[in-house]
């Protein structure tokens, strides 16, 4: 148990590896650390996008965002 | 009101593109304050910091290149931006662009989700764990356009 309200235990054992389940109230996030690193790295590789690059490969794909359709359509 | 950004330079903006990330993106957690640029080069929308021109995110809908994408998140992120009902949602995937251009990918694991109402946003994490953070674009529109002959 963490605390009152979180509990940890072992699903599975299969080999050398191991399920962990996690039991915590709604409100409480349970994520994996090595998910936010991965989002976190590739934000970071994302904020380097430059401009040359996007107007080179936006050609290749057709902008029909459904989200912005015009009320006369 | 006139702000710096990365991709136009000084350029007229309005309060309606304004975004705000109460917890920052991850990874950038300091900065909140942001405007949706629609982009000028094809299906990218721009999401620029306010306060520093250097840092823009490229944005596109994950649909255009995955037809069945869905946005897969908790309850929980979604109210915690005040999210009531799907009208509300305005959702994009953070493009990455490498040096091999044709590598540009799309992260469907952490998706940028806003409040079109009250323009706040997040990037939650997906609840959906074939999404990965890197998404070949060009390859997923390969893929589309393969299906499209198959079912022919």
């Amino acid at each position: 148990m963490i605390g009152d309200e979180v509990e940890v235990s072992i699903v599975e054992i299969k080999g050398d590896q191991v399920k962990l389940g996690i039991t915590a109230p709604k409100a409480v996030k349970v994520h994996r650390k090595e998910i936010f690193e991965a989002i976190q790295r590739e934000n970071i590789d994302a904020s380097r996008s430059t401009m040359d690059t996007v107007s080179t490969i936006g050609g290749f794909i057709t902008k029909k965002h459904p989200q912005k359709k015009s009320s006369s359509e | 009101m006139k702000i710096c950004t990365k991709p136009y330079g000084e350029i007229e903006v309005s309060e309606k593109q304004r975004v705000r990330f109460p917890e920052g993106i991850i990874g950038f957690k300091d900065i909140h304050d942001y405007f949706l640029l629609d982009s000028r080069e094809g299906p990218f929308y721009w999401l620029q910091a306010q306060k520093d021109p250097d840092l823009a995110f490229l944005l596109i809908d994950p649909r255009l290149f995955m037809p069945d994408y869905r946005l897969e998140v908790s309850e929980s992120d979604l109210k915690s931006i005040g999210i009531k009902t799907e009208d509300d949602i305005l959702d994009f995937a953070v493009v990455t662009v490498p040096d091999d251009h044709a590598k540009i990918s799309a992260n469907l694991m952490g998706p940028i989700v806003i409040n079109r109402k009250n323009h706040t946003a997040k990037q939650v994490i997906s609840t959906n764990d074939d999404y990965t953070v890197k998404h070949y674009i060009m390859e997923e529109m390969r893929k589309k356009s393969t299906d499209l002959v198959e079912t022919r």
